[in-house]
């Protein structure tokens, strides 16, 4: 399969008054055609500034220092942020979904107005065509009346319907790759299931790439094909979805994995186990591994050599860890 | 309910909670926010309720109408074998030192200019139960009991990390050892990682001290974790209530149903045997919840009758009470 989008050693830091916080820091990932792939994380692990590194959309104090986002054969970290080549991409064959939809939306502009500005600018319709085309968009995500309902305002739609707007404007100029960061983190349950099938099925259907960036494992394993999982600015294990639920080689994985309830698990029979200690503080990392505090499979080496880089350890799976955790006891 | 009462910690009966819609000058009532609209339930000693549904359904409401922060509308609630639902503020203190309350938000629930000895030891002092070193001690005691360390009460709460706030919250809740803690979603503020401590906390902490919880929360795997019964909430009413068990094996209700086959599993290969019921439609307003039963509207099993009449909680045997008209 082709691959779309290949990201190496992405560096984004943001120089702040305490110091210098690596909040990326030599992120790589890569996205095929048509694949859904989740980047997972807890709050604060940089999946989110990776992604918007990848748009572009870094704003001082932070500053991508080093990296290679290739997109279409091209860098497009060469491409000025503002400049022309990055706006054609951005928002057209790169799109992004935000987590909270009242405050990704303009909310003193109509639905309408927000939705065919995107059209307008990048495909060049006329503001009669772009108009009919938007409520084309809203029927596909399931709005229901949308011609009726396409000059309101964002406050007179709730929650759900708000996220299908958004799901409509990224899906509107048939984007090669749709960043969702935190779709449904704002949404109740059912609301979630209906948005997550709905966005599976028009990635299917249109055959484009969707990265679901989320901290909910169980979204990540039942629409990811592969799995990305990030811990204090990097990548510490990847790989097909399955195997990493199965068979997780890296003891953070292996620590979210103890940590969480599962529906239909008889009460008692497992305890959780939680990782002791905190995420750390990313300002003046040590150069030792970041998740060596917490870790339960720590040994000497650990201790005095650098944050390992990800190592293969077959069957497309990789992880950054010195310790060889094999198959689960 | 056949229990014996003496095992009951708490129990609901009718309980309706509205909030008025007032408008204009004369401030005259318009309609009204039917955010419980008449539940019954009950909780055994020692053991932990699981209250789930999703936001806007009124679980957070039933929780403090139990700790009597509203009054509610109508019907009562019976605590350690007296009603409670129309006492008066004076009879109310000594009867809330006997509940406590851990609230959802751990930054938004502590004061940021108190210590945290003084968070936890305000209970202690508005009840006059400790004063000078016995006030320390048992500050101290209670710090230990949530795994903090006692050096730490002269801190305020923003030196705290998220779940280290929670465990204060958890100290303050259980200072004047109350026998009933209403837990409103004390988890969901917190990182993954993290949830599970405090999760562990609260169990270790029920099994020391004999406590009855109330575990309020949206998630159901979390809740289905910790509770022995779970009672699921819809728009007002309660649609189901059975042992946390039978809940996951034997879902009756249809929303209960969807609620289940909506969470996803961190588990790929059990994820593609599952079916996925996708609820169409969204939850009605409160204010004018639809006739008959309220899930009707979103329902694939309704009837023209379930547009007319209100499904009764009904017992289907094992104490798996439901309602539905259709099961």
């Amino acid at each position: 399969m082709a691959v779309v989008l290949d990201v190496e050693n992405l560096k984004t830091y943001f120089h702040t008054e305490y110091g210098l916080v690596k909040a990326a820091d030599g992120v790589g990932f890569h996205v095929d055609q048509g694949e859904i792939i989740g980047l997972v994380g807890e709050s604060g692990c940089g999946k989110t500034v990776s992604i918007l590194s990848v748009m572009q959309l870094i704003q001082s104090p932070g500053e991508i220092v080093e990296g290679k986002v290739m997109f279409e054969g091209k860098d497009i970290l060469d491409y000025e942020a503002n400049g022309l080549e990055m706006r054609a991409i951005r928002g057209s064959k790169m799109t992004m979904i935000f987590q909270e939809p009242m405050t990704s939306l303009n909310p003193v502009l109509t639905i309408c107005r927000q939705m065919t500005e995107i059209l307008e600018l990048h495909l060049n319709m006329d503001r009669h065509s772009a108009r009919e085309r938007s409520i084309e968009l809203l029927r596909m995500v399931g709005v229901p009346d949308a011609a009726g309902r396409i000059d309101d305002y964002p406050h007179q739609f709730s929650g759900g319907m708000r996220q299908r707007v958004m799901i409509a404007m990224a899906i509107s100029c048939n984007p090669m790759i749709i960043f969702a960061d935190e779709p449904t983190t704002a949404v109740d349950v059912t609301t979630q299931a209906q948005l997550l099938e709905l966005m599976k099925d028009l990635v299917t259907r249109l055959n484009t790439s969707l990265v679901i960036v989320t901290h909910n494992l169980g979204v990540v394993a039942r629409y990811a094909q592969r799995i990305y999982v990030m811990y204090a600015g990097r990548i510490v294990e990847y790989g097909p979805a399955e195997d990493i639920f199965e068979n997780p080689r890296h003891p953070y994985t292996i620590g979210l994995l103890n940590s969480v309830p599962r529906l239909g698990e008889k009460r008692g029979a497992r305890k959780l186990i939680p990782i002791y200690g905190l995420p750390p503080n990313l300002i003046n990392m040590p150069p030792t591994c970041a998740f060596l505090p917490r870790c339960t499979y720590k040994t000497e080496k650990c201790e005095s050599e650098p944050w390992p880089d990800l190592r293969s350890v077959g069957d497309n799976r990789y992880v950054s860890c010195y310790v060889d955790i094999q198959e689960k006891e | 309910m056949n229990t014996p009462d003496d095992n009951i910690m708490v129990e609901v009966k009718n309980l309706k909670m509205y909030f008025p819609i007032v408008r204009g000058l004369l401030r005259h009532k318009v309609a009204d926010v039917k955010a419980i609209d008449d539940i019954s339930f009950y909780i055994k000693k020692h053991e932990t309720l699981g209250l789930v549904g999703e936001s806007g359904c009124g679980k957070t409401t039933t929780g403090r109408c139990i700790l009597r922060l509203y009054q509610p509308t109508s019907g009562s609630i019976i605590f350690e074998g007296k009603d409670i639902s129309t006492e008066g503020e004076g009879k109310l203190k000594p009867l809330r030192a006997n509940m406590g309350a851990i609230f959802q938000d751990p930054y938004g629930s502590l004061n940021p200019r108190q210590t945290a000895g003084s968070i936890v030891g305000d209970p202690l002092k508005v009840h006059n139960m400790a004063t000078g070193t016995e006030l320390e001690d048992r500050v101290a005691e209670l710090l230990r009991l949530v795994g903090l360390h006692p050096a730490m009460r002269n801190r305020v709460p923003h030196e705290f990390s998220g779940g280290q706030r929670q465990r204060i919250g958890v100290a303050r809740a259980l200072a004047c050892r109350p026998s009933l803690v209403i837990c409103d979603e004390p988890i969901s503020a917190l990182d993954v990682s993290i949830q599970a401590q405090i999760i562990n906390l609260l169990e270790e902490l029920q099994e020391k001290m004999g406590l009855t919880y109330l575990f309020i929360a949206h998630d159901l795997s979390v809740v289905q974790h910790i509770s022995d019964r779970v009672a699921v909430m819809y728009l007002g009413r309660i649609v189901e209530i059975t042992t946390s068990e039978e809940l996951y094996e034997n879902p009756l209700h249809p929303y209960t149903k969807a609620l289940l086959s909506a969470i996803p599993i961190p588990d790929p290969k059990l994820e593609k045997t599952r079916t996925r019921i996708v609820l169409k439609g969204e939850v009605p307003s409160p204010v004018n919840p639809p006739i008959g039963c309220h899930f009707h509207p979103r329902c694939n099993l309704a009837t023209d009758e379930c547009s007319q009449t209100r499904p009764p909680l009904r017992d289907v045997g094992g104490g798996h009470q439901v309602a539905c008209l259709r099961v």
